[in-house]
């Protein structure tokens, strides 16, 4: 005989699931949300704004027409200068955590302190790199916009690095040492060669991080309305030129930060869809 | 080679050797410029913000004075920013990156797991400064228009929290700060929650199903409890975030040193008011000023950030012993 009583319990757990993950299906749906809205907004907003003279012309004096053809090239001077400095410097540190820092404590200590300033605000990296360098020359420099953006695209390269050395079966480094290669050379020639595409795509990625990180750059390179390569000069970037153009009650400037802003947006996603389709690719193939 | 011997001189062994330790040498010092890192960054704040710590002592956390021109200065009304818009981030992004997180390990089916989890991981991609950008353009106008309105007529008079929506619906203030943080920290909390979830032995949630439980009986009573610690550990990272985040904030949050109860009024972050005011700065002992707010940040978000990392690896330890 089944109780009545029963059958509610039933249909209420029943319903409780079903309401449940229908809020999961809910929250995703109001992730996406954003994501599309903000996208839609920086493509709306940013393609009406891109013709050919942006790449040719330099930022307009306030209320002036112009391009953004030195901050196109401010960014990407420190950005490859930063990575040029940030990729060997984190392949060589992940590397001892992956080949020889092991379970000690150095390591786990290193390894803590890593994830710890892979997530610290940009802004406080602008305020060291501010008192080491700029304190020190007396002004603002490209150098050192490309210091503090090494610093903070350092610790993603560590982690994956160390990741993907991680995921080289011992037996490939054991067969290498049993062939008598010295240790250098089985990190070198055998570990690295089978964890480069990983080790590469970890480099994407934290190119992809620092591309627009304006904080550290306000307090570092800070901005120049002229074309210069001049490392050892304030240096246009386009993150900070954004920045000040839509802080400005200008509606010339607001369009140059809409393009801008699309094509920053355009390059970090091109590079993060890029590097994390390669990253999945390298971590199924071990 | 003909006779079996194969034979290396002493000087070959003797250079490898020097190369073998030389590279171990290198690699060794590159990891230890991590933790030269760390002390550089608390040292140089520390000495940048001592005119200011000394002048003002451990008053300098409590006092809400900010006057550069009678050079007083205080961190209380930017520290209660920070907290503020970093507590409703958190309002926002907990459930919201514990249903997708759920969504992504039980609900979705497998074809749609990848692109849907890709793509919230790219709404932490996006550059802060679009985030701000877009808040301030777009967002905030939404904001006034409709949503801080509705608020205003419905729970303006309630009690108590009535006082948190009083004011001019201006659009920018804490309110849509702390909204814009949430938004960008949900794939963080997202990403580990999913990864914690995952971790859940597969014979333990299969036992849960065999008994009969739904769907949402095996997350809330085996899955949840058997990753707790993870998951709270992801829900400090998305903290950590929150707390230390400048440009998206410095567009909306109004840039105003005031103390208001009110979720409507502009207010102030440690870290906007640090990208507002740091190259404008007049007198180093403003300079100093904002320079030991950065260091008040970095010791906040260092310990949220430590706590995080902690519950991870506790969570990662017990697995190693359970299983």
């Amino acid at each position: 005989m089944k109780s009545a009583g029963v059958d509610w319990r039933y249909l209420r757990r029943r319903s409780v699931n079903i309401f449940n993950l229908t809020g999961a299906v809910l929250a995703t749906a109001f992730g996406l949300f954003w994501l599309l809205w903000i996208l839609w907004t920086t493509l709306s907003y940013g393609i009406s704004a891109i013709d050919w003279s942006l790449f040719q012309q330099d930022t307009p004096a306030p209320g002036g027409q112009g391009g953004l053809a030195n901050a196109i090239m401010g960014s990407v001077i420190m950005v490859g200068l930063a990575t040029a400095i940030g990729t060997p410097t984190g392949i060589l540190a992940g590397t001892y955590l992956a080949e020889y820092g092991g379970r000690t404590w150095v390591a786990g200590t290193i390894r803590f302190i890593n994830d710890i300033l892979l997530s610290a605000p940009s802004i406080i990296i602008g305020l060291f790199v501010y008192e080491l360098v700029v304190l020190r020359m007396g002004h603002f420099s490209a150098l050192a916009g490309a210091i503090a953006l090494a610093i903070i695209m350092l610790p993603v390269v560590i982690r994956t690095t160390e990741e993907m050395l991680r995921l080289v079966p011992n037996t490939l480094r054991e067969a290498a040492l049993a062939l008598g290669a010295p240790r250098w050379k089985m990190v070198s020639l055998v570990a690295y060669r089978a964890a480069l595409s990983g080790i590469l795509t970890g480099v994407l990625l934290s190119v992809a991080r620092i591309a627009g990180e304006t904080a550290p750059l306000l307090f570092t390179a800070l901005n120049n309305q002229f074309w210069s390569t001049n490392l050892m000069q304030p240096m246009a970037n386009l993150p900070v030129v954004i920045f000040q153009f839509a802080m400005s009650p200008y509606d010339e400037w607001h369009t140059l930060a809409w393009a801008g802003s699309l094509l920053i947006t355009l390059s970090v996603l091109a590079l993060s869809i890029v590097a994390r389709t390669l990253l999945r690719k390298a971590r199924m193939e071990h | 080679m003909g006779n079996g011997r194969s034979h290396i001189s002493d000087a070959t062994l003797g250079r490898q050797r020097l190369m073998d330790r030389s590279f171990q040498a290198v690699t060794t010092a590159f990891a230890w410029f991590v933790l030269v890192i760390l002390a550089g960054i608390i040292v140089s704040l520390f000495i940048g913000g001592w005119q200011a710590l000394k002048a003002f002592g451990v008053g300098f956390l409590f006092s809400s004075d900010w006057n550069p021109v009678t050079e007083r200065f205080g961190a209380l009304v930017p520290i209660y920013g920070t907290l503020v818009s970093s507590f409703i981030a958190l309002l926002i992004a907990v459930p919201i990156g514990f249903g997708i997180a759920v969504f992504l390990t039980e609900v979705a089916p497998y074809w749609l797991r990848r692109p849907i989890g890709t793509a919230v991981e790219l709404l932490a991609a996006i550059p802060s400064i679009i985030y701000g950008m877009w808040g301030l353009f777009v967002f905030a106008p939404v904001m006034s228009q409709h949503v801080q309105p509705w608020l205003q007529t419905h729970f303006g008079d309630a009690p108590y929290i009535g006082a948190l929506f009083q004011g001019a619906p201006l659009g920018i203030g804490m309110l849509p700060a702390g909204i814009i943080l949430g938004i960008m920290i949900i794939p963080f909390i997202t990403a580990i929650m999913r990864d914690v979830f995952l971790t859940t032995p597969k014979f333990l949630k299969e036992s849960a199903y065999g008994v009969g439980a739904t769907h949402w009986e095996v997350v809330w009573h085996v899955v949840l409890p058997y990753t707790r610690i993870g998951a709270v550990g992801g829900i400090f990272l998305g903290l950590g975030r929150a707390l230390g985040e400048t440009m998206a904030i410095t567009f909306v949050i109004g840039n105003t040193h005031r103390l208001s109860p009110s979720l409507f009024e502009p207010g102030n972050s440690i870290a906007s008011t640090l990208a507002n005011e740091f190259t404008e700065a007049v007198g180093d002992m403003h300079t100093s000023a904002l320079i030991a707010l950065g260091l008040v940040l970095f010791m906040i978000t260092f310990v949220v950030l430590a706590l995080a990392k902690l519950l991870l690896l506790a969570l990662e330890s017990r697995k190693g012993t359970k299983t």
